[in-house]
């Protein structure tokens, strides 16, 4: 695994928009900005005013998301940040159609959503992958559902596999791998059914800090080669910054978009550039500075806010 | 080898014991049969066919009444699980329904329908699909959720979801249940047997006890116990070390 975080690293970087060669450009801004940034580039996935609300048991209603407005370009790399319970991983639930929001809209391609697609594919926290099936049949899943014949299955498995470097890990169970390479199947299983849009949940948050340094270059790596749009949601301000083209900033309870944060870094990039360090500075002070104020508010006492500012050394 | 030695050892002693007692002569042998009598009679009963006739004619019954609950269980259980007005329904009744013999179902079965192999199969499907039923029900809430997720977000949906996902996820939590449900079955199917001329194992039990045969009666028994045990310990065997091997549970 190390040699593959060696070629990783030297990974020739596509000059893209998407990819600007230098200059840090941060801080707060106006959702304008942003889309002038990247104008050239084809909505792909569109949250217009989503709210999302529910009872508690006590009867009471609940108000989770609040006027969710969020776009995500083609290929674009989106990572959601914001304290836990603001809904981010809700958020995704709704993107992917496995619950309905109660009011606004959810557009993939300017089609509304309706229920799941394997045009979106989730990739959960963990335990998302089956454990009576194989790797091979786990990724395979998707397509079998489709209908593809057995031959063109067990070739885009092959080509998939590969690409996640797990190989010679066909015939295993799932129990028999680590964290990282169940994580690393999972990402196989979803592109496998060639999903326009990845939604990951906090997929890097239970595993160590060196594999999820790298994964972090394979995801890196299998965007770029792939193109695929991703809502990546997490606590770890310093992976979204190390990940994203944008972060995009959730408030505590309800969920309300509160900033955007573009992050022009050059890829590929590293958890350890000072650059990334001193992004993740900026988005975490707001951050902690809006938990606070939410934390105040509910409770009239200043709690410290539960976030993981990532790894600070 | 310690284990086997151990197994000789206790087997041994008990078919000692009862040959002690047989030899001492305390009860009249058609009372309390010697153990190379029931032997005979095994080998008598295998000999003439009348044995492996009762063998299959059960069999068969047992697995068509416990194929049924099965599948009805399952159906009813997964209903129970995911219906909310079902769960606080019919959920209690079948708790209670629980405490009930099978073979209480034996007059209805027989008015319902008729005094043939319908009538046994329906108080082998009543002694068994409960413990299916409430097993299906209890793996489909241990199931952990995000199976489920899963597979709908990969595009699994209605019959496709339950049958590669919803089906499997559960296996380890209804495993028990199914193995407690074929136990009421065999159990259900012998005790059906025993009240109505019908060829099964049952039957020549009873046939025993007409003819004041107690080694053919005890001979009976042992066949009974052995094929319960076999299909516990074969099929059910395997499929829960199947079931650890892929899952890597340990086995408790």
């Amino acid at each position: 695994m190390s040699t593959n975080a060696q070629s990783v690293r030297g990974f020739p970087v596509p000059v893209s928009p998407r990819m600007p060669t230098r200059g840090v450009k941060l801080g707060p801004v106006s959702v304008d900005h942003v889309e002038r940034d990247l104008s050239t580039r084809v909505s792909k996935v569109g949250l217009s005013d989503i709210c999302l609300s529910y009872r508690t048991q006590a009867g009471e209603r609940l108000l989770a998301l609040d006027h969710i407005n969020l776009q995500g370009r083609a290929g674009e790399f989106v990572c959601v940040v914001g304290p836990s319970g603001c809904g981010k991983s809700t958020l995704l639930h709704l993107i992917a159609g496995l619950h309905p929001q109660t009011s606004g809209q959810i557009l993939i391609d300017g089609n509304p959503v309706q229920g799941p697609g394997t045009d979106r594919i989730l990739i959960f926290q963990e335990h998302g992958l089956f454990p009576w099936l194989t790797v091979a049949q786990n990724v395979e899943f998707g397509m079998k559902m489709k209908g593809l014949p057995k031959a063109e299955r067990e070739e885009k498995m092959r080509h998939y596999l590969r690409l996640v470097h797990l190989g010679k890990f066909e015939k295993s169970y799932i129990h028999q791998l680590s964290g990282g390479m169940r994580q690393r199947v999972a990402i196989a299983r979803a592109l496998a059914t060639e999903p326009d849009v990845l939604l990951m949940d906090e997929p890097f948050a239970a595993l160590d800090a060196q594999t999820r340094d790298l994964l972090h270059d394979e995801l890196e790596r299998i965007w770029s080669e792939t193109g695929r749009t991703i809502i990546f949601v997490t606590h770890n301000v310093r992976e979204a910054v190390r990940l994203g083209d944008r972060v995009v900033l959730l408030t505590f309870r309800p969920g309300r978009v509160k900033s955007e944060f573009p992050v022009s870094l050059p890829r590929p990039r590293s958890l350890e550039d000072p650059e990334v360090a001193l992004a993740a500075r900026e988005v975490l002070d707001e951050l902690r500075d809006e938990i606070n104020q939410s934390l105040e508010a509910e409770y009239k006492v200043g709690i410290k806010p539960h976030i993981e500012p990532g790894d600070e050394q | 080898m310690k284990r086997a030695a151990r197994y000789i050892l206790f087997y041994g002693a008990l078919l000692a014991l009862w040959t002690l007692l047989a030899k001492l002569k305390i009860w009249p042998p058609y009372l309390f049969p010697t153990p190379w009598g029931v032997a005979e009679s095994l080998y008598a009963g295998f000999q003439d066919h009348t044995y492996w006739i009762a063998i299959r004619v059960s069999m068969q019954r047992v697995i068509i009444g416990y194929g049924i609950s099965v599948v009805l269980g399952m159906i009813l259980g997964l209903g129970v699980a995911s219906n909310k007005f079902l769960e606080e329904t019919m959920g209690g009744l079948l708790v209670s329904l629980q405490s009930l013999p099978s073979i209480c179902w034996w007059p209805l079965a027989l008015l319902w329908f008729g005094l043939n192999q319908n009538a046994i199969l329906f108080v082998v499907v009543m002694g068994s699909l409960l413990s299916v039923t409430l097993a299906m029900e209890d793996g489909r809430k241990q199931m952990p959720k995000i199976f489920g997720q899963a597979g709908r977000n990969l595009g699994a949906k209605g019959f496709k979801l339950f049958w590669y996902v919803l089906l499997p996820a559960s296996l380890p939590f209804i495993v028990s249940g199914l193995k407690q449900g074929w136990a009421f079955a065999w159990r259900s199917l012998i005790t059906a047997e025993m009240l109505y001329l019908s060829l099964g194992l049952g039957q020549v039990l009873m046939m025993g006890r007409d003819l004041n045969d107690m080694s053919a009666v005890m001979a009976v028994m042992i066949l009974i116990i052995a094929l319960g045990y076999i299909v516990d310990g074969v099929v059910f065997k395997s499929m829960e070390r199947h079931l650890q091997n892929k899952w890597g549970l340990t086995p408790a």
